[in-house]
């Protein structure tokens, strides 16, 4: 009996010494979805990082896009999970929802401060007067341009179009056809399944004087006069002016790597894709502006949030690294390593950035950009490609395709926002 | 412990396996080696089945605790349009799918069955895609059907002079476009069966058809097609349940990085890849769960409708 008290009693001392060594280094875990850039620079953000803060260790943990959400889902509950965590920001209500993350601490991120340095696409991160989570970079979208083909086509291949009205006749001129008519080379990519839906809801649309969405994005409202006018100016493009053809070289983007194509709307995260092209030089300009000047975008970010898991010296610590990971150092080193844009105006907007031939049209977009807040990404997407492919396959109205379009999407919101 | 001991219990150890019968021993020995597979079945097969009956009758995003709903979720897929078409798709892929790979494959395992030439060699370039990946082949034929100037049979139309066809891109050419390959993959499988059905018979028969001076014909429904029953009814029901949760071809022709899978519009989106999409993009798991279930039960009444018509009389 003793002897099994003592054992209790080392036991107990042992323990008490790891604890005791734990409260001098204070390690926290951080995960995020594996893309080989992002994995790369945040790796080189925890070293400096803990160089920073010797008493800090984090532990970087990541997964196949595919299994990511699950993954966290299952971790959670169970109370393992990760301290700090990225998410995609159109999942925000779904992990507040599930309290997965807890609001930022004022004391650290104060959301006056928040309003006054990020670009304003982040007040998608606020509920109820608290930001729940911020993003280290933004991505936007940008027309890619071929100029070996807008030479061939007799174009000046530094002046990239400024109007929607230019970007036809510039798609015309460069679309090339055999003698069947079949295309050979599009003046522009169609691909709806790419960025064009966000093309059509953020930008076109907008631009016709639509909102995709209400206010507080309980109702669709893009079915409406602005909506017919830009889903057909869009349509014509293959309908009337054949000037591009969705399915073409089977995806847009391979289109244009393939030097097929002379134009297509992409965003910054494509760009280490096409760095890789040798066969002819690129350019890229912001998203042609409409006729009366006016200008919009489309941004999408991923950003990190607190989990409700950590508490005291964990909470401490999980803090310090969020703020670490969203500071102008880690923007520039972001934007360096993975090519997306810093969050931070005063990060993105150096006279080196926004006179950078690349970043630089992608960053002037991020002033005029709308965030979408989707509820269910995927189900929405499908709504708007089953939209485009009634115009373009089975010739159905504008109007109609999207009052179609609307009825089957607004259900999706309001499941969402009954809960 | 001490030796007394130690006999005591040898001693009641004999007792007891004197005591069973030498069937019941057997029994015994049997249900030991078989408790590894049937536990493992237990766990990953049966317990998971039972539990989407119940997932289904909840509102369920992962993320959150289960709600019960009842049958909200099937009333749901009830008066979903979308649930229909793709019900449709699934019925026209087996009833497309079944007959044609069946009667292709009969076709070429009876004429082959005559071949001696070269036998064996064009057995095996029957069987090769079989072997090959699914997701391989499909992509593959993903690009046959392109436009000019990539796509092989448009190539082929516009060097003839023929219209461009859409295939994929198309609501009415997409779902035969699908199908083919996964028809043409399959093949091998269903020749090399019938073929063996075919050796199987036994040639007395024939030749006492000849002597009787009977036609070929006539050997062929009088005597071949009544013997392959059993290998007919094999793959009736094989293929069946093949072409009912058909995925990886559709799955591979009809999505990219970012696109649109059983698509366009629907057009071949099977059961099956309707609830990966609600379970693993939409993280609706309760709804996919009740998708599960109409799955399961059109699944059960296929085979026991199939097994019964075609069961010996």
């Amino acid at each position: 009996m003793r002897g099994f008290r003592g054992m209790l009693l080392g036991l107990m001392v042992s323990v008490g010494a790891v604890a005791g060594a734990k409260a001098q280094t204070v390690e926290i875990e951080y995960w995020q979805y594996v893309f080989d850039a992002r994995v790369k620079a945040m790796n080189e953000l925890i070293k400096r990082f803990e160089a920073a803060n010797p008493t800090i260790k984090v532990k970087q943990t990541t997964f196949p896009y595919a299994d990511y959400q699950t993954k966290i889902a299952a971790a959670m509950p169970a109370g393992q999970g990760p301290d700090v965590v990225q998410l995609f920001y159109g999942w925000l209500d779904n992990f507040v929802g599930a309290k997965f993350i807890q609001p930022l601490p004022r004391d650290a991120f104060p959301p006056a401060a928040i309003e006054k340095d990020f670009y304003p696409i982040v007040s998608a991160m606020k509920r109820d007067g608290e930001y729940y989570a911020l993003p280290t970079a933004v991505r936007s979208l940008a027309l890619f341009y071929n100029k070996k083909l807008f030479q061939e086509a007799g174009l000046d291949p530094n002046t990239p179009p400024k109007t929607v009205d230019e970007l036809l006749d510039m798609a015309k001129k460069t679309t090339k056809r055999d003698g069947a008519g079949n295309m050979l080379s599009a003046g522009i990519t169609l691909d709806f399944p790419g960025q064009d839906y966000h093309w059509w809801r953020e930008t076109l649309l907008r631009q016709n004087g639509g909102a995709p969405y209400s206010d507080d994005n309980k109702t669709v409202t893009y079915n409406s006069e602005a909506g017919a006018k830009s889903l057909n100016w869009y349509a014509d493009l293959q309908r009337v002016h054949k000037v591009g053809q969705v399915g073409f070289m089977d995806e847009g983007q391979a289109a244009f790597r393939a030097g097929r194509a002379a134009m297509t709307i992409d965003g910054s995260f494509r760009l280490g894709a096409f760095g890789g092209i040798k066969a002819f030089e690129w350019g890229v300009a912001e998203l042609p502006a409409s006729a009366d000047g006016k200008k919009a975008n489309f941004a999408s970010y991923w950003v990190n949030a607190i989990t409700t898991k950590p508490t005291g010296e964990k909470l401490e610590a999980a803090k310090k690294f969020l703020a670490f990971v969203t500071t102008p150092e880690a923007m520039q080193l972001w934007l360096e390593t993975v090519g997306e844009l810093p969050a931070r105006k005063e990060a993105a907007e150096t006279e080196k950035n926004l006179n950078h031939p690349v970043y630089g049209p992608f960053l002037k977009a991020l002033g005029y950009s709308h965030a979408t807040v989707f509820v269910d990404e995927m189900a929405q997407r499908q709504v708007s490609l089953d939209m485009i492919n009634r115009v373009l396959l089975q010739n159905q109205d504008a109007k109609a395709a999207l009052a179609e379009a609307a009825k089957a999407e607004q259900p999706i919101l309001d499941r969402f926002y009954k809960k | 412990m001490n030796a007394s001991s130690s006999r005591v219990d040898a001693q009641s150890g004999a007792r007891l396996s004197s005591g069973l019968s030498m069937r019941q021993k057997q029994v015994l020995w049997a249900w030991s080696f078989l408790a590894v597979p049937v536990l493992f079945y237990a766990v990953v097969r049966f317990y998971p089945t039972l539990e989407a009956f119940w997932i289904a009758t909840t509102n369920w995003n992962l993320l959150t605790k289960p709600s019960f709903i009842g049958l909200a979720n099937f009333k749901r897929l009830m008066a979903d349009p979308v649930f229909w078409q793709v019900f449709r798709n699934t019925a026209l892929y087996l009833l497309l799918g079944t007959p044609i790979s069946l009667l292709l494959a009969f076709t070429i395992a009876y004429h082959l069955d005559r071949v001696r030439f070269l036998h064996g060699f064009i057995r095996a370039l029957y069987f090769l895609p079989f072997l090959t990946t699914a997701a391989a082949m499909a992509w593959v034929w993903r690009w046959f059907y392109q436009p000019v100037p990539i796509g092989l049979f448009n190539n082929l139309l516009a060097g003839l002079g023929i219209a461009q066809q859409p295939f994929l891109r198309s609501t009415t050419q997409s779902l035969p476009a699908v199908l083919a390959p996964a028809i043409w993959a399959g093949l091998g499988f269903q020749v090399v069966i019938f073929m063996a059905g075919l050796r199987a018979i036994p040639t007395t028969y024939y030749e006492a058809a000849r002597i009787d001076g009977v036609s070929n014909g006539t050997i062929l429904r009088r005597i071949t097609l009544p013997l392959l029953k059993p290998t007919i009814v094999f793959l009736v029901v094989f293929s069946s349940i093949g072409f009912l949760r058909i995925f990886d071809q559709v799955y591979n022709m009809t999505s990219q990085t970012s696109s649109d899978p059983g698509g366009p519009l629907n057009a071949t989106k099977p059961l099956v890849l309707m609830i990966y999409q609600t379970a693993f993009s939409s993280f609706d798991m309760g709804y996919a769960a009740a998708q599960t279930v109409v799955l399961f039960l059109v699944l059960l009444a296929v085979s026991l409708l199939q097994l019964r018509l075609l069961r010996d009389r």
